[in-house]
């Protein structure tokens, strides 16, 4: 599903002036990474303590997990898509030792891709403090084994991918923290990039936009259905993704706050729909659908909270997170750096230490919003070429795995239809 | 959100996306008075006739019975009375055209009316 790099092509981005390229970790399978990190992957919540301490005070390591004991298709598809993230060099997996979900299982997948992995159950090597230990001396030698292996190649905007996602909205999120985002994508977009964007919910009533906004015939049904399916769910549960909260704070309707999040998407044409831990089979505008699929349990959100989406964008291949928050969120991401927009002058005053970029200036009449979005592309580019976001910074590292049901295909079927 | 109300010799601005809207949403509190529309078309003067709380809509054209409300270029609902130019827009004089809940909700906290507690 990844057409093979053309490095002339490549290199010619790499050599023209203003939008010159950067140094990425090549993957075996052609995706780069702008991070190389070591994944620690628990595999049940009893190995949680365990994991958590392998990664303290290790340099580039990360934890994530999955609490459940009983495994899902949907949670194993989401661990495997971070195991081979792009910005992942390793992985070592911790299980307790009964659980459904296989760490070893995962290791070989991930071995498969190119990557050193390691795995171990606790319950085989003593207890916490000697499962530590062991965590710790597995992390140095998978370290030892990435640094060998380590290919730094030139980097271009075509090789990046970026998500967007917003939460802790204010009446600004509509007016300025989006629409940078949607007019940085537009920029990404035509510079050969690809941008993802989600929450369907929240697009209840562009039914019509949606359909013209489709690069092909296929791709405008893509977006019809995925529509249909969210509304037909948003009438089945009997709640729109509006608030008191919302209302409060000056929005009308369910179609103004949905424009208003659109807004994120920018104006260029959509490719498809992919699902969650899908990747897109080509560059450009995508929209994620982290809907469920109706199932006989009929269990899953759609998005539970703010990190749980951006693990969906991270799962899909997203290098960099582009968070949108107008009230002002604290929080961070495993695996990809996440960049906080503010649409709110008082807010980005007030957060300072957490926030990346204000785009309030957009209100205040100080810079206009295709400036607005030039800054935020020199933005996500130092990031891109390892300059630490707020959240990264402050040591933010938040994920959320969790039981959902979705009838996507495995990875190597590519995208679903 | 944090609110303020900027010193009386500023008039509270109200900013408008789309050249088409029939609405803006403030950035300030406004009192009754002049208010300034700021968007994509530059900027003009129009008179707020009732208080309006920051991120809230103002009429800034005419706006009748049933007619669509346009915010971003888009529809964002329905009129339900004739709405004049500086009127607060919201809960009161304009519905959703998709959700059945939209005219539930108490106009200033937002908080549903439609369900007993008793």
């Amino acid at each position: 599903m990844n057409e093979p790099i053309d490095k002339s092509i490549s290199e010619a981005i790499w050599q023209s002036g203003n939008n010159a390229g950067w140094r990425g970790y090549l993957r075996s399978d052609g995706r780069k990474g702008i991070r190389n990190i070591i994944l620690v992957v628990y595999t049940v919540e009893c190995a949680s303590h365990v994991a958590h301490s392998i990664g303290n005070g290790e340099q580039d390591v990360h934890v994530i997990g999955f609490p459940g004991c009983y495994d899902n298709q949907y949670a194993i598809r989401m661990i495997l898509a971070l195991g081979r993230h792009p910005n992942i060099g390793a992985v070592l997996t911790v299980g307790l030792g009964c659980e459904y979900t296989q760490p070893s299982k995962i290791a070989q997948s991930v071995r498969e891709s190119g990557r050193p992995a390691d795995s171990f159950f606790i319950q085989e090597n003593g207890g916490t403090a000697t499962s530590i230990a062991l965590g710790k001396q597995k992390i140095s030698q998978l370290r030892a084994e990435m640094d060998i292996q380590v290919q730094l190649v030139p980097m271009s905007w075509s090789d990046l991918v970026v998500g967007s996602e917003c939460g802790g909205s204010d009446g600004t999120s509509g007016l300025a923290g989006n629409p940078v985002v949607g007019a940085f994508f537009d920029l990404l977009v035509d510079r050969g990039g690809t941008a993802i964007f989600e929450e369907i919910v929240e697009m209840i009533g562009l039914r019509p936009i949606l359909d013209a906004r489709g690069a092909t015939p296929q791709a405008s049904e893509q977006l019809r259905n995925a529509y249909d399916k969210t509304d037909r769910y948003c009438r089945e549960v009997r709640q729109y993704s509006v608030a008191p909260g919302n209302f409060a704070g000056g929005l009308t309707t369910i179609e103004e706050k949905s424009m208003g999040a659109f807004a994120k998407s920018g104006s260029r044409p959509i490719q498809g729909v992919i699902r969650v831990a899908e990747r897109p089979p080509h560059n450009g505008l995508w929209l994620l659908d982290s809907v469920p699929d109706a199932h006989f349990m009929q269990f899953g959100y759609t998005n539970p909270n703010d990190t749980e989406g951006i693990m969906d964008l991270i799962c899909a291949g997203s290098q960099i997170i582009l968070f949108v928050t107008g009230r002002g969120s604290v929080i961070g991401s495993a695996v990809s750096p996440l960049i906080k927009v503010t649409g709110n002058s008082i807010t980005y005053n007030r957060m300072k230490d957490d926030m990346d970029f204000n785009a309030g200036r957009i209100l205040s009449g100080e810079i206009t919003l295709p400036a607005a979005a030039e800054e935020l592309a020199a933005l996500v580019r130092a990031v891109a070429t390892g300059q630490l976001t707020k959240p990264e910074a402050l040591g933010h590292r938040e994920y959320f795995l969790m039981y959902k049901h979705q009838d996507t295909p495995a990875l190597e079927a590519g995208c679903h239809a | 959100m944090t609110v303020s109300t900027p010193p009386a010799t500023q008039p509270p601005v109200a900013f408008q996306i789309g050249a088409d809207d029939n609405v803006a949403t403030l950035l300030v509190n406004a009192e009754p008075g002049p208010v300034i529309v700021r968007g994509s078309t530059g900027e003009r003067q129009i008179t707020a006739s009732e208080p309006i709380e920051n991120s809230h809509k103002i009429a800034i054209a005419p706006i009748a019975e049933d007619a669509d409300v346009i915010k971003f270029g888009v529809v964002i609902g329905a009129a339900t009375r004739a709405i004049a130019q500086g009127e607060w827009v919201h809960l009161h004089n304009c519905r959703s055209r998709l959700d059945e809940r939209s005219n539930a909700f108490d106009v200033h906290t937002g908080v549903p009316e439609d369900i007993s507690y008793e």
